[in-house]
């Protein structure tokens, strides 16, 4: 008795690989000469691979779904005395690797195709399966080739092995990249399996804990309202060309902040911090403005202190100063510190609606979003407008709904009739 | 009470702390080191490098007299163990400063003292007298290495000794008694031997050495016996008297000795430090880690002995390496397909690789070559015709799944064996490999050919 290997021949024309639909065998099942052993289909047809010998099945050498090579083993089959010129026996000797080298050669000419011999030595050295490998579950590669699969992401369990025993090289393994490539359609990008692991620590911790906490804590309101800011443009651009050159330029956060003072002037508990842990409420006569800010790191909140007492340009300044210190982290902890309302703005990136998470134990923040023509119904038609949202969060534990409608209401009206903004102690 | 914070905190100096150490500094991470004695842990202070000093020192001596059949007589070789120590001593320390110098170099801050934890990112070393620091990092390595197993019948003390009392002595025992037959207390009975103690190895199991197989062991049994070592195998000592001067044997015979050594393995260094509170998932006795050496709790690690067997240091020192690329960030995971293993007996045992009964429960097919060393040029002149090469590779693909070899001076091969195995070499690999004559290799080469059926010189 001994053993034959049937092989997946050249089942046409530049195919090197085939998917295995069907079996038509099972270990155990006699077999006779021209019995359809197996279906696999490549991706013009489906082809049945007939016995070429009588046997017993003692081995599939695939599942069903999976992809054989031309040249891989397909079946194996225990047959009656020596085969001539196929089988080896059960291949203790130490020549058998060049014998069933050999025998592959004649199977596959068998199958009747005449690909060049060249060719398909390239699909059968990928195809053989080392047995050393299959057993050891581990690839047969250089420490090098090993590091370097491990550093692309690649497993090497399913790269094809060129070298000796289906060792594989670097040149392999390049081709395995390149395959990958090519399967991602042309779009040149390896499949890219790294993840980075970054370390949460210093400031993006402390955002992080500060924002779950507030998240987790308060029941946020949001409120977006539309405001039409053409006028407060109009006098931010005249005060500019009027003094921009002595003052400085305003932008349109000292009127935002000179309108908060105004509305917490009569709403005192929008100007608070919320001590929840001793159920306190602090309201404060100062306002003191926090002002979000990005920096390299990561957001912060410089203070705008006793914003009452700052006029447009004052206010202005102290905002890029400020803004300055803390991106290049010159800022101080009482410049840090010490907010009792915040506002958030993020310019022209400033979206349409946001919703702002609080900075506690503040109750109110203010999200200014940006400022876009938008068409605005006058009574009679429509107006070009330079319209802006104002997106405000508010703790929903101390501050009622319309405690926070009034307060935007309030923010709304003074931005868009500033000269109210000016009036002295306005009625 | 000072606090340090630091990226990487490593636990133990012993090579694979300091491996980890130093790699971590060089690729610019903050590491501190804890050690509580000089740095080199086990290996350099009271292993691998002192007991080959000993074995050296023991060859040296006993080979004066081996040199008669050379033509080369002496008179009144005699030996003072003091001096041989002091020499020994002079390595270790040339050493454990080499190792300091490097941590030095690669910006590690060192801090002499005992590790304890209090949580898994935090220690506390206790320096000087009453003085602590307290070490928190975002990362921690476990690299405290082992401790010498003792005998409850025969704690170590007084004439029972282990083996880093034995690596130490002012004089060459008259009498010594080898209570466990591994590598170390082969290697060091050996030693004794040549600078003339009657030694007496008393083992368990049905041979010495009993994790290599007796093909392997057969030509370090004969010159065991060749050098009047008394092997007593399938023996258990019940009980000593006389302060460890008198051993009583299960076979009811007694054994009058000067000194006892007892060898009989190795446990991992765990007590005392805190580490029980950090409840990390054990293997056994020792940590258990997965492939990138991590324990059951995130950002420790650990290497070395205390992650089991085999405890080799350059076992340790690969963990070591690879764990700190991993805390810089780069990705790696132990992809090795072979840890050498050496007994520095004499001659000496190396193997590499897969052995014959892993290969026969694997369900492989392997064919195996082994050359004689009594048909190596090379060994012969070095006076030695003991011994063999012996290489096993899988019979389908030729792939070398496994090298071994005994014979005098064959651990210097052990990395061209480790080499082959790694590249995933067949016997063609080798057979086609030039091997320098005359050398030891060749019979690595012979082996191979042999393996393939057709070798040159045999």
């Amino acid at each position: 008795m001994g053993t034959h290997s049937i092989t997946l021949p050249d089942v046409g024309e530049g195919v090197a690989e085939a998917e295995l639909v069907e079996w038509h065998v099972k270990p155990g099942d006699q077999v006779r000469h021209d019995d359809i052993l197996a279906a696999v289909m490549t991706d013009k047809a489906t082809v049945e691979i007939p016995s070429s010998v009588d046997g017993t099945v003692l081995e599939l050498g695939a599942e069903i779904g999976e992809t054989i090579a031309v040249g891989a083993e397909l079946v194996r089959l225990e047959v009656e005395g020596s085969v001539a010129g196929t089988g080896k026996n059960d291949g203790t000797t130490a020549h058998q690797p060049r014998a069933s080298a050999d025998q592959k050669a004649g199977d596959r000419k068998r199958a009747g195709n005449n690909a060049a011999q060249a060719a398909s030595h390239t699909s059968l050295s990928h195809a053989r399966r080392s047995a050393s490998q299959a057993r050891r579950g581990k690839p047969l590669a250089s420490p090098a080739v090993r590091r370097r699969a491990l550093e692309a992401g690649v497993d090497l369990r399913l790269v094809a092995g060129s070298g000796p025993a289906a060792r594989i090289t670097q040149e392999d393994l390049d081709a395995h990249l390149d395959a990958q490539v090519r399967q991602d359609g042309n779009r040149r990008t390896y499949r890219n399996a790294e993840t980075t692991e970054i370390k949460v620590a210093g400031l993006r911790r402390r955002i992080a804990e500060r924002m779950a906490s507030a998240n987790a804590r308060i029941p946020h309101i949001t409120i977006v309202e539309e405001v039409d800011a053409s006028d407060l443009l109009n006098l931010r651009n005249k005060l500019n060309d009027a003094h921009g050159e002595a003052r400085g330029k305003l932008t349109m956060l000292p009127f935002i902040m000179t309108a908060i003072v105004r509305a917490v002037s009569k709403q005192p508990e929008l100007n608070a911090h919320y001590d929840d842990e001793n159920e306190l409420i602090r309201q404060f006569g100062a306002v003191h403005i926090g002002i979000a800010t990005q920096t390299p790191p990561g957001l912060a909140v410089p203070v705008v202190r006793h914003a009452g007492s700052l006029d447009l340009w004052q206010g202005a300044a102290e905002i890029n100063r400020l803004a300055a210190a803390t991106r290049d982290g010159s800022a101080g902890r009482d410049e840090l510190t010490g907010s009792t309302i915040t506002i958030t703005s993020l310019g022209a990136l400033g979206a349409i609606a946001t919703t702002p998470i609080i900075n506690a134990p503040e109750v109110a923040i203010v999200g200014v979003n940006k400022v876009q023509v938008r068409a605005a119904w006058d009574g009679s038609r429509f107006q070009p407008r330079q319209m802006m949202n104002l997106s405000c969060s508010f703790d929903h534990r101390v501050i009622d709904g319309w405690d926070a409608a009034v307060f935007v209401k309030a923010l709304k009206d003074l931005l868009e009739t500033p000269a109210v903004l000016f009036l002295e102690r306005d009625q | 009470m000072n606090d340090i914070e630091c990226r990487l905190l490593v636990i133990g100096a012993g090579p694979g702390g300091y491996a980890c150490a130093i790699r971590a500094g060089q690729l610019g991470i903050d590491t501190v080191v804890v050690e509580s004695r000089a740095a080199g842990g086990t290996c350099l202070n009271i292993g691998c490098i002192p007991s080959k000093a000993l074995i050296h020192a023991a060859d040296v001596f006993h080979g004066i007299g081996a040199g008669k059949r050379m033509g080369i007589s002496t008179k009144d070789a005699s030996i003072d163990m003091a001096r041989t120590v002091a020499w020994k001593d002079a390595i270790v320390s040339r050493l454990t400063t080499g190792v300091e110098g490097l941590l030095k170099k690669a910006g590690v801050r060192v801090i002499n003292g005992r590790a304890t934890f209090l949580d898994g990112k935090t220690v506390a070393v206790s320096v000087d007298e009453g003085d602590t620091n307290r070490i928190v990092a975002e990362a921690v390595v476990v690299a405290t290495g082992s401790a010498p197993a003792d005998l409850p019948a025969l704690p170590f003390g007084g004439k029972v000794i282990s083996s880093e009392q034995a690596l130490s002595l002012q004089q060459v025992p008259k009498r010594l008694a080898v209570i466990g037959g591994g590598y170390i207390g082969i290697e060091i009975g050996t030693a004794y031997a040549k600078l003339g103690s009657q030694v007496t190895v008393i083992e368990a199991a049905e041979r010495i050495l009993p994790q290599y197989d007796r093909e392997l062991t057969g030509p370090v049994e004969r010159k065991l016996r060749d050098l009047g070592v008394e092997l007593k195998t399938r023996t258990v000592v019940r009980d000593a008297a006389k302060n460890g001067k008198v051993l009583e044997l299960d076979d009811g015979s007694n054994l009058d000795t000067d000194l006892t050594l007892v060898t009989v393995g190795r446990k991992p260094a765990l007590e005392g430090c805190g580490l029980e509170e950090l409840d990390l998932r054990k293997n056994g006795p020792y940590l258990a880690v997965d492939a990138q050496c991590r324990t059951s709790m995130r950002g420790v690690y650990a290497v070395g002995d205390v992650t089991g067997e085999p405890m080799l240091a350059h076992r340790a020192i690969a963990q070591g390496v690879m764990v700190a690329q991993i805390v810089a960030g780069q990705r790696r995971e132990w992809s090795q397909l072979c840890i050498p293993t050496i007994c520095f007996s004499d001659p000496e045992i190396v193997s590499v690789g897969m052995n014959q009964v892993q290969a026969e429960t694997d369900g492989r097919k392997v064919v195996t070559g082994k050359f004689p060393l009594a048909a190596n040029g090379r060994s012969l002149t070095l006076d030695r015709d003991d011994g063999f090469v012996r290489v096993m590779a899988s019979a389908e693909d030729h792939v070398v799944l496994g090298i071994d070899a005994v014979g005098a001076g064959v651990s210097e091969m052990s990395s061209q064996f480790a080499l082959a195995i790694e590249m995933g070499a067949t016997l063609a690999d080798i057979e086609g490999t030039i091997h320098a004559h005359p050398t030891l290799g060749e019979a690595f080469h012979e082996a191979s050919l042999a393996a393939m059926g057709n070798p040159l010189h045999m």
